[in-house]
């Protein structure tokens, strides 16, 4: 079912199931999922609201545990990590970048980016030419001392991507990056991402439901309805 | 995380909202504040009491007794009264403590009653010998006058109630008691209240005495054993001698009672007694050189015995005082001269009732001082919650960046530690200022009151490092719960919070 453009599998997900009681009922986010992600692949993971991307999504982020099934990352199940191991994996495999940006407002655009170094015990000297390096690459370099209300929305953005890639993880995770940008700033997020995945090699899964964009992008969009999946291919025409 | 990072973000986080920390560190500071000062006054009150003892002299002092001559101390050496269990307290065993390492000195108790002839007229006193190292008293460098020039000095420092006494002045502010024995026509009367007691310096006084005088047996001398025909002047010794070891070949067998006077003069006053009144040497009207004392040989409360010849023919004394370097010798001394068959007493027996006394004292003081830190620790707990209220957000993004459940815990468990170290900082400060103001204001009073002044309020440095150590691990507790709550915070539902 799953095609992988690359030889080794960045992400397997073997018959991954969330669900989550709500009263008397159950509902099945993620109903036995599998799939597998290349090394270096771009996927997009399409579905309408509430289909369970974003809840797939954070599986694979380390962010939430399955009910059943199993996710692999480079071979580890991350359903049988430790909160400790889970933590790591979050902090040196994956790099997240979310719709509403999530900077944290009473941190200047470095100190945020700084973050997850300091989480990492990167050394001072390390952690700020690190962090400078990544919003340089973001063409944020002018802008370090600013709050986050002092940006704009695709700045912020754009420093959310610095933050997601100073720890150089080989997974970069995206929910909906694009939601609360115009078209032409989504467009300059999403060249971005492409250029991370192709210059870095960094295995990307992004969630959308903007169609268009996923087929410009990904390599390969994945269908999600009810919690299952439901087609997986590569776009029409192909990125591009 | 690193220990510096999380000091950085857990300032950081506290600066952000500035007033609410602030004033629950104000909170903390008040707590500790209240702690200092009551455990100040504590040790404050212990102090003044420990110095006050500490200057009786009383701390380097042993007094040795005879077994025989303490009943009651306690049961069992009540019962230790026979001859053969106990040794008497004579020259012997005074050169022998005085062998022990760490003595100083060892000199007999000599007080005596004596009647004092001055100006005509004669009164009853109690006459104490002081030695040489009594000088160093807090009683004489307030005296007026000077101290004695020599050991054996025929002088006489007096106290100033028994100056007044001899100048017909009353002792204190009231009216004038009628001298003793003095005679009406003796024309004293009228200029007495004029005199001051300072008037009495270089004066002599008559003292008139009791001397003991040792009955020699005539017969000891000769060869054989006759038992002795009876004193010359008593016959109760050869009432005794029945059962006595060998009477006729005893040297000594009896004492009489001789009056004699001695001529003294008065070199100083002094206002209280040395040793505050707390040795029994140092118990009397007046003082003579303690060396002078034994050489009056006076009759003395062992002198009794001594005539009976209880245990051996040489002279006793009813107590010895052995003084030692310091108060950190007295306990071995003591142990020492227990094991030499006789009966000691220090300060430090009183003393042991004391410190568990002040030790219940400031526990208590302690626990009520800790109340309001109590209630400030409350403030923490409701201040560090409303943070993970307010930060929720925060918290998933940085679980999100590879935060572990022990940063997010130890990132607020920093933030309620350096809320306790300010606290307890600002505390520290605010108690020992209250300390001051209130020490100030209560030499004020006494000031005002003729007293000298007093400091009732002291905070050791042992209590500025505990009060701030107390402070942040009352703080550190208080986290346990916000930290906990933070740490278990699902990110996934923490993201989602607007």
């Amino acid at each position: 079912m799953e095609m992988t453009r690359q030889n080794g599998a960045a992400v397997r997900a073997e018959a991954v199931e969330r669900h989550y009681r709500m009263g008397e009922s159950l509902i099945r986010a993620v109903d036995g999922v599998s799939l597998e992600i290349g090394e270096g692949e771009f996927v997009a993971l399409l579905g309408s609201s509430g289909s369970g991307k974003s809840t797939l999504m954070n599986l694979i982020a380390g962010l939430d545990r399955p009910s059943g099934g199993a996710i692999l990352v480079r071979g580890r199940d991350l359903a049988k990590m430790t909160p400790e191991e889970l933590a790591r994996h979050r902090r040196h495999t994956v790099g997240m970048v979310f719709q509403s940006f999530n900077l944290i407002p009473s941190m200047t655009l470095v100190e945020n980016v700084e973050l997850p170094l300091r989480f990492a015990e990167a050394e001072r000297g390390e952690r700020q030419s690190r962090a400078r390096e990544a919003l340089e690459r973001v063409r944020l370099g002018a802008r370090l001392a600013h709050r986050p209300s002092e940006l704009s929305g695709g700045e912020q953005q754009r420093g959310a991507l610095a933050r997601a890639l100073v720890n150089r993880p080989s997974i970069l995770v995206a929910d909906e990056p694009t939601g609360n940008l115009d078209s032409n700033t989504g467009q300059e997020i999403l060249n971005y991402i492409r250029e991370f995945n192709e210059t870095m090699k960094m295995t990307v899964l992004m969630v959308t439901h903007e169609r268009a964009l996923a087929e410009r992008y990904a390599h390969r969009i994945l269908f999600l309805a009810d919690g299952k999946l439901v087609s997986s291919g590569a776009p029409a025409g192909g990125p591009r | 995380m690193k220990r510096q990072d999380l000091l950085e973000l857990a300032t950081r986080n506290l600066r952000e909202s500035v007033l609410r920390n602030s004033l629950t560190t104000a909170g903390v500071a008040v707590g500790v504040a209240s702690l200092v000062a009551t455990l100040s006054l504590g040790a404050g009150l212990q102090l003044m009491a420990s110095e006050r003892v500490q200057t009786s002299g009383l701390f380097d002092t042993v007094v040795v007794y005879s077994r025989r001559d303490i009943r009651g101390f306690d049961r069992q050496q009540a019962r230790a009264t026979s001859t053969e269990d106990s040794r008497p307290l004579n020259e012997a065993a005074r050169r022998e403590i005085a062998q022990i390492p760490g003595v100083d000195e060892v000199n007999p108790e000599i007080r005596f009653q004596v009647e004092v002839r001055h100006d005509g007229s004669s009164y009853f006193a109690t006459v104490a010998g002081l030695p040489p190292s009594s000088r160093k008293n807090d009683a004489f460098e307030k005296m007026r006058g000077a101290y004695f020039s020599g050991p054996e000095a025929e002088e006489a420092i007096l106290h100033l109630d028994f100056a007044r006494e001899l100048l017909g002045l009353p002792e204190s502010d009231g009216p004038a008691p009628a001298a003793p024995g003095k005679p009406e026509d003796a024309g004293a009367g009228d200029a007495a209240p004029k005199a001051r007691p300072e008037s009495l310096m270089g004066q002599e006084l008559v003292l008139r005495y009791a001397e003991r005088v040792s009955m020699r047996n005539p017969d000891a001398a000769r060869a054989g054993g006759t038992p002795p025909r009876g004193a010359t002047n008593g016959g109760n010794s050869s009432g005794a001698s029945a059962d006595s070891a060998s009477p006729a070949t005893d040297p000594l067998v009896g004492i009489s009672i001789v009056r004699r006077e001695k001529r003294l003069r008065i070199t100083g006053i002094i206002e209280t007694e040395p040793f505050g009144g707390m040795r029994n040497f140092a118990r009397g009207r007046v003082f003579i050189p303690l060396a002078l004392a034994e050489k009056l040989n006076t009759v003395q409360s062992s002198s009794l015995r001594d005539a009976l010849g209880l245990a051996s023919n040489d002279k006793t004394y009813f107590s010895l005082l052995v003084r030692v370097p310091s108060p950190a010798d007295v306990q071995r001394v003591q142990e020492a001269i227990k094991k030499m068959g006789f009966t000691t007493w220090s300060i430090h027996d009183v003393t042991r009732t004391l410190r568990r006394f002040f030790a219940v004292f400031d526990l208590f003081l302690g626990i009520f001082g800790s109340l309001a830190l109590a209630v400030a620790s409350l403030g923490i707990i409701n201040t560090l919650v409303m943070a993970i209220l307010e930060r929720r957000r925060e918290i998933g993004i940085m679980k999100a960046l590879g935060a572990s459940d022990r940063d997010v815990k130890q990132l607020f468990f920093a933030e309620a530690g350096a809320m306790g170290l300010a606290g307890g900082l600002a505390g520290v400060a605010l108690g020992w200022l209250i300390g001051r103001v209130i020490n100030l204001g209560t030499n004020l009073w006494l000031q005002s009151q003729g007293s000298p002044p007093e400091q009732i309020w002291f905070t050791p440095l042992w209590l500025v490092g505990g009060a701030v150590a107390f402070s942040v691990l009352v703080s550190l507790a208080a986290g346990i719960y916000p930290a906990a709550r933070a740490a278990r915070l699902d990110p996934v539902q923490a993201l989602r919070y607007e």
